[in-house]
């Protein structure tokens, strides 16, 4: 028995204090399987009252904690602090009210992403934000990584969806931001919480916008000979003045893994494929799926082929959401990229990774969100090797830093997390990485809120933090239940 | 104080104790700061970048938006969020310091939705960068959407970078008339919720009608207005084109006196006595609060974004004190914009910790005004 959490011990029932190794080891890790690290302990909250009692004792004992949903994060964002304690979050898991006149969702942070879109579904309402892994992942995890998906053109992401926040903050203050409007009057706060990173607090309970579900869908697949021809549809479409659901482009190692996976019957010999999908009311996409078919007849498209019916769509849609698991058969291991760059370099990117990977001798798949530049390269390699993993974090690493310079960003939806928080630099001044650290503080004095994310240096748990011999898929992949965005 | 370039904004900031930018001023209320300097912004103005391709622009925060509305609707692309007060000269900054959007609001979202990144001068002179210039990014804070309604309590606003879309090729306004403010609301309930997907919706209560607008194919929106009309019959009418931009415009005024900011005078004028103010609600509340507001004399009302946005004008100012009660009762916040004897906000505040220890974070030597809710309390109390 550790004496110095005998008071956080009392809160909980020994069912839900976790502190053998045993215990312990299913929360090591999170989606970036590469790294993990055991906490001193897990608790499991079932109330709001217990996350603050925790989050207080943390904060009197300087102790570091994170808050976790589903540990589904890609970026490390809830890898564990050594000698940290684990929040996890997932018996938090009530939608408390679902106000349909409002087209509001009440939840706790524990409440799965889906689940929000199924209990509104009855309302004819939605919840936009759609990450791949949303079966599993949670809204408290979505929230604190602004999470995104393959609507965020249109939609937005998280944040855009996200009225209100009450939420304990690291100091034990409980708050509450925004409200139940979908305006907002003064600074905007929850917009602020959103995409912190768990650094701030933990979100206890949260207010999501709800819009009306699309009246119909029209999903497109086209295959083209080079990823240039691809490239160049997407932007033909963007000047036909279309504003597509969403837009995706695979290239050809993909697409093999794909099929050979799920045997989604995209065309043979295609260097790659893109998907467009339009969604409205049906009167509105018939007038546009004209215009977007004769866009489409006016590339290089060597085939295309129209979803005449729901299963037909969730078939294409199946090849490009199974992706990344399938990536992982045909590699022992492999890492996301998440960087993104303006539309119109999207081309000239991906002509410099496949160039990189050349030198580096290591294969890349490619998968990304066209519509809004966001890259999601697979780099592969096999960490049984000695090395490959740092020659794979290496190339990784040039990948971000040719989005920086490319005027983009090192991160679309994944959050900085553990994994890119050494180039946080090359997007910000240190002078605004310093006032960041001193909005941080505002929040966490004392820096015991999910330390060693986001900030590059020298948080106190940072030397804490270690690799290790896990490899491979996520758990939840190898069983097929999520896939990565 | 008026800069023409960064350098010179800079070094304005770094020699006045206190200072708070302003734009065209249209919204007179907001920049009503005792013992500060203010620094208008009007000679930081342009687009520095706009690639149609890639849905974003970014332009100095002096830039006028109706300057910005052409360069857009040249390219077929626009704000969806239908900026306010854009005709009387609203700046970029301005809109994003006072956080408001127009109708367009309702479909999309407002103006927090599609900033995408800015850079702001902070306490002592320097640039802060933020966000970023593609349409998806989560690296660092999203300092960016804390500026937008700070009302310029953190920092000067120097540049922004916004996501616009591309224009509708159509758009048809159509009035559903309503016998009372029950049924009104009942039906924009109904209208919010619909698979109509509209872009716009409206109550005006003193013509007891709801205002919609659709945007997209002519021959698409035609047969919306079919399906809405015969939802409910004999209600609906379709707005004629003229009318209905006359009837949207007005709405993006929120009846303010405009003739005054023209000149960003330094005095409030007899005008500016009207007291104009915005309130955040849910569609749910708008019966109550408009049939108390019913029994008091020269308070005219207007609610916008599908009842999200309450627009109150009040001729008299003896009723703004009953009014921010009766705000705080239903637990509503309102934002003074015009009428310079009246507390800036209306309703519940709720003054935390963290709000101030967020303002001491980014503006440590209080270079700007304070954003201290309670000072604005006692504000408050002061003009009761």
């Amino acid at each position: 028995m550790n004496d110095s959490l005998k008071k956080l011990r009392a809160i909980y029932p020994a069912d839900r204090f976790l502190e053998a190794d045993a215990q312990l080891a299913a929360y090591a890790s999170d989606a970036l399987t590469a790294f993990h690290s055991l906490p001193r302990a897990v608790v499991l909250p079932e109330t709001s009252e217990e996350v603050i009692d925790t989050v207080r004792f943390c904060h009197d004992q300087q102790v570091a904690f994170v808050a976790r949903g589903s540990g589904t994060s890609l970026s490390g964002g809830s890898l564990p602090v050594s000698d940290g304690i684990v929040i996890g979050l997932n018996r938090l898991n009530k939608i408390l009210e679902l106000d349909s006149k409002n087209r509001i969702a009440l939840v706790q942070p524990g409440v799965i992403n889906l689940h929000v879109s199924e209990a509104a579904q009855p309302y004819g309402l939605h919840y936009a934000p759609d990450p791949s892994s949303q079966q599993v992942c949670t809204i408290g995890g979505n929230v604190a990584f602004n999470s995104g998906g393959a609507h965020c053109l249109k939609y937005g992401m998280t944040a855009n969806h996200v009225l209100g926040i009450q939420a304990v903050l690291a100091t034990g203050e409980v708050v509450t931001f925004g409200g139940r409007s979908r305006e907002s009057l003064g600074p905007d706060t929850t917009g602020l919480f959103c995409g912190s990173e768990g650094l701030f607090g933990v979100a206890l309970e949260i207010t999501l916008r709800l819009i009306p579900q699309a009246g119909c869908y029209h999903t497109v697949l086209a295959g083209y000979r080079s990823l240039q021809d691809a490239g160049n549809a997407v932007a033909q479409i963007i000047a036909s003045g279309l504003l597509p659901g969403a837009m995706e482009i695979m290239d050809a190692l993909a697409i093999e893994a794909a099929e050979a996976a799920v045997a989604c019957g995209y065309p043979p010999g295609a260097e790659a494929v893109l998907i467009v999908e339009l969604e409205g009311p049906h009167e509105v996409i018939e007038c546009e799926r004209e215009t977007l078919h004769t866009v489409l007849a006016s590339t290089a498209a060597f085939q295309t082929k129209t979803a005449a019916n729901a299963t037909e769509r969730m078939t294409i849609w199946k090849g490009r959401k199974s992706a990344f698991s399938a990536v992982g058969r045909i590699s022992p291991d492999f890492i996301v990229q998440d960087g993104v760059v303006p539309r119109l370099r999207l081309g000239e990117a991906l002509q410099q990774i496949g160039e990189m990977a050349d030198v580096a001798k290591i294969r890349v798949a490619n998968v990304f969100h066209a519509g809004d530049g966001n890259l999601h390269p697979l780099i592969l390699y096999d960490g049984r090797e000695p090395g490959a993993l740092t020659r794979a974090e290496e190339l990784a690493g040039r990948i971000l830093e040719m989005c920086v310079a490319m005027g983009g960003s090192i991160t679309g939806e994944h959050g900085v997390g553990l994994e890119k928080r050494d180039y946080l630099g090359t997007m910000f001044s240190q002078h605004t990485i310093d006032t960041m650290q001193r909005v941080r503080a505002a929040f966490d004095p004392r820096k015991i809120a999910n330390p060693g994310k986001m900030f590059p240096g020298s948080d106190p748990a940072d030397s804490q933090q270690a690799t290790s011999g896990l490899r491979g898929l996520h758990p939840l992949e190898k069983a097929g239940i999520i896939s990565r965005e | 104080m008026a800069p023409t370039s960064l350098t010179e904004l800079q070094e304005a900031i770094r020699s006045h104790p206190q200072v708070l930018a302003v734009g065209a001023r249209t919204k007179p209320r907001l920049s009503q700061v005792d013992d500060c300097t203010l620094l208008s912004m009007r000679g930081l103005s342009g687009i520095t970048e706009y690639q149609p391709s890639e849905y974003t622009f970014t332009a100095l925060a002096g830039t006028p938006l109706h300057e910005l509305e052409q360069v857009l609707t040249e390219q077929g692309q626009a704000m969806p969020f239908d900026p306010l007060l854009s005709r009387a000269g609203s700046t970029l900054g301005g809109a994003t310091a006072t956080g408001l959007s127009g109708p367009g609001r309702f479909r999309y979202g407002g103006i927090r939705d599609f900033l995408l990144g800015l850079t702001y001068i902070d306490g002592t002179g320097q640039p802060i960068r933020t966000g970023s210039r593609v349409v998806k990014n989560a690296a660092g804070f999203d300092l960016p959407k804390l500026m937008v309604g700070s009302l310029g309590r953190f920092g000067v606003l120097a540049e922004l970078t916004f996501k616009v879309f591309p224009a509708f090729r159509a758009r048809i306004s159509l009035q559903v008339e309503c016998t009372d403010c029950h049924q009104a609301t009942e039906r924009l309930i109904e209208a919010a919720c619909s698979r109509w997907e509209l872009l716009a919706l409206d109550y005006d209560p003193a013509q007891k009608r709801l205002l919609l607008q659709l945007g997209g194919p002519q021959r698409a929106l035609e047969q919306i207005a079919a399906d809405i009309e015969n939802r409910w019959p004999g209600d609906v009418q379709p707005i004629e084109s003229c009318t209905a931009d006359t009837c949207w415009e007005t709405i993006r005024t929120l009846g303010l006196d405009l003739t005054e900011s023209e000149q960003a005078p330094t005095r409030p004028t007899r005008a500016s006595q009207t007291v104009v103010a915005q309130v955040a609600l849910t569609p749910t509340v708008v019966p109550e609060l408009e049939q108390k507001l019913g029994s008091m004399e020269g308070v005219n009302s207007h609610y916008s974004v599908g009842g999200n946005v309450a627009t109150l004008i009040c001729q008299q100012p003896d009723n703004i004190p009953p009014i921010s009660k009766l705000l705080a009762e239903l637990q509503l916040v309102g934002l003074v914009l015009q009428g310079c004897d009246a507390p800036l906000w209306l309703g519940t505040t709720q003054p935390t910790a963290i709000d101030r220890a967020i303002k001491t974070a980014l503006d440590p030597q209080c270079r700007f005004p304070s954003y201290d809710i309670a000072n604005l309390q006692a504000d408050h109390v002061a003009h009761h």
